[in-house]
């Protein structure tokens, strides 16, 4: 009875749970039972993964209406993976939530800072389960408008003129989005993506088709804050509650980034950006984004912020994949999106461990705090050897996909650019070391700072740990990628 | 000339998604971006509807002696999206409350100003 219904309950399941949250009196029962929702969705989605890891993939209808007439929930390895990442971030962030979001937000608030989360991982696990694209909208807009509600609860007020620049740029994504999904509607009369992407070879070279590709594209870069329409990411990270950072950044653009892949090369098909200028654009975008991307974060003087910008740096490795639209391409930029989950989620996780403690993400504040919070520290230095790239963790083996897919291409400009990109992550990271560890502030400054609580140490040190061993065993990241590649890229080989 | 005339609502379409986009951009005043916003949003509301329309279609209502209806489709779509612009508009409005709370004003440039002197 579950098995059958499964790819719908890890949606319905937070979806009934966001209101019923909402009623519950404040203090720890809704911060109990949204957890408690998000280990069932977590089971779930491993068990989806599973059914679906062999190459198989579950078509299901909702309602009874057989696609593409109803609404199709289409579950194959790149959505099973998704998801995966979505409910695993969703079930260590929430029993992180508990102390930070106690200290963070004002108690009056909990419930409906619940009821808001479970909403937004409704929205999240709706876009990577449906099959259908006018329901990709609107999952889109249920997890951004619970987003640009959760991040307005920031202690500070930029946090409300941030969410504010949010909910401009992103209603202008999923606007755009809507026009050309509106666009392809009006050529092909079909909004189920399988039966789109079997009418629009025919229409390829029609120019309607052609303009709506673009309003989608732009859309989603708009979502995924492709340099340069990044502007609203740096300030939401900042100002969010850290908990709120740490679900968005790990898994937010990481499901824009999937519904690229998905409408790219399932619906279009990758022929479309080859014969127009695309695929050079991406290319040119990422590597700009990096290199400058980098820099702004070296520049930074809040931590929260460096890692920020740091993740708009990583979107360009990951769009870069795409852009190449190759099988090894792609394949890094599936390895890509769930390591850069892991990592950026310990990080900012270890990061708010330390707002956490002494109330500020500033680095000035933070001298000689690595030696008061040895594991925060350890977290943070391994962590950030992930997202440099060093052997041994999980940033490493997704560089080494896009390297190899980048000389794979002859395109040694590109290839040295990912090198420089990681040269420029020492320079961050070392920075944020040098002043935990090698600064050394007034001893009164943080005489009594404790080691951060074992609540918040235990989700941190599990994703630290992830870090590792994915960096060891790539069979399920890089097995599921090759996997969902396969789907992705049929006739490539 | 059929291209212009014949297209009208389209043309309708096109500059009513402009005004409002420009709009946004270009106008400071927190409330009037959410407006333009809010105009941008109905502009893709009218070009769902007109694509829903089928010529001499009837309203799709099953009658016995009418063999053309419209697209119902579109305009079911176009429902959801409405609520979704009412949601937004909603939320982006407690934020601009919220905002004048805490800085006392709702033009950008004073708001940036604030946070830059502290």
């Amino acid at each position: 009875m579950i098995e059958t219904h499964l790819s719908l309950l890890i949606v319905v399941l937070p979806l009934l749970a966001a209101p019923l949250v909402a009623i519950l009196p404040n203090g720890r029962l809704p911060w109990a039972a949204s957890t408690l929702v998000s280990f069932a969705v977590f089971a779930m989605a491993c068990l989806q993964l599973f059914s679906v890891s062999t190459g198989n993939i579950i078509s299901y209808e909702l309602g009874g209406w057989a696609p593409p007439w109803g609404i199709e929930y289409r579950i194959d390895a790149a959505n099973a993976l998704v998801a995966l990442i979505v409910a695993g971030i969703a079930a260590i962030t929430l029993p992180y939530a508990l102390l930070s979001v106690e200290k963070e937000i004002p108690a009056k608030q909990h419930s409906l800072f619940y009821s808001a989360f479970m909403l937004c991982l409704t929205g999240l696990l709706g876009i990577t389960q449906t099959g259908d694209i006018f329901n990709l909208f609107v999952f889109l807009e249920i997890s951004s408008l619970s987003t640009y509600a959760l991040i307005g609860l920031g202690r500070k007020r930029q946090a409300l003129t941030a969410a504010y620049q949010y909910l401009i740029m992103g209603t202008i994504g999923a606007t755009f989005f809507l026009i050309g999904v509106g666009l392809l509607y009006a050529m092909t009369g079909t909004l189920n993506m399988v039966d789109l992407s079997e009418r629009l070879p025919a229409l390829a070279e029609h120019r309607t088709i052609q303009t709506a590709f673009a309003f989608i594209m732009v859309g989603f870069a708009l979502k995924l804050a492709l340099f340069p329409l990044h502007l609203w990411l740096p300030n939401a990270y900042t100002y969010a509650p850290s908990v709120i950072t740490v679900f968005l950044a790990a898994t937010a653009t990481k499901v824009a980034v999937y519904v690229m892949l998905r409408v790219i090369f399932s619906v279009f098909g990758f022929s479309l950006i080859e014969d127009t200028p695309t695929d050079e654009i991406f290319l040119l975008l990422c590597v700009m984004g990096i290199l400058m991307m980098s820099f702004y974060a070296i520049n930074q003087q809040d931590s929260k912020r460096l890692l920020a910008y740091s993740s708009v740096a990583q979107i360009g490795y990951m769009m870069l994949g795409l852009g190449f639209g190759t099988v090894l391409g792609v394949t890094a930029t599936m390895v890509h999106l769930f390591n850069h989950a892991l990592m950026k989620g310990a990080l900012f996780m270890a990061v708010g461990a330390i707002v956490y403690r002494i109330g500020s993400s500033r680095i000035d504040n933070m001298a000689g705090l690595g030696k008061h919070m040895p594991w925060t520290f350890a977290a943070i230095i391994i962590g950030g050897l992930s997202l440099i790239g060093v052997p041994g963790t999980a940033g490493f083996i997704s560089k080494w996909y896009l390297v190899l897919a980048a000389i794979e291409q002859q395109n040694w400009f590109i290839v040295g650019v990912i090198l420089i990109g990681s040269l420029l992550a020492v320079v961050y990271v070392w920075k944020l070391v040098e002043t935990l560890y090698f600064k050394s502030a007034n001893e009164n400054a943080h005489a009594g700072i404790k080691e951060a609580p074992l609540m918040l140490l235990v989700p941190t040190w599990i994703l630290v740990l992830a870090n590792i061993y994915f960096g060891l065993n790539t069979e399920l990241t890089v097995g599921t990628a090759e996997q969902a590649v396969k789907l992705l890229l049929p006739g490539v080989q | 000339m059929d291209l212009i005339i014949g297209h009208y609502n389209y043309w309708l379409v096109i500059i009513i998604m402009m005004a409002g986009f420009y709009t946004v951009i270009s106008q400071g005043n927190l409330v009037k971006k959410i407006a333009g916003l809010n105009i941008f949003q109905v502009s893709v509301f009218m070009l769902y509807i007109s694509i829903g329309n089928v010529k001499g279609g009837a309203a799709p209502i099953i009658e016995s002696d009418i063999s053309v209806y419209s697209n119902p489709l579109p305009h079911v779509l176009i429902l959801t999206a409405i609520v979704v612009g009412v949601a937004t508009t909603a939320l982006g409005l407690a934020l601009v409350v919220r905002i004048k709370e805490a800085y006392g004003s709702i033009e950008e440039d004073e708001i940036h100003e604030q946070d830059h002197s502290l």
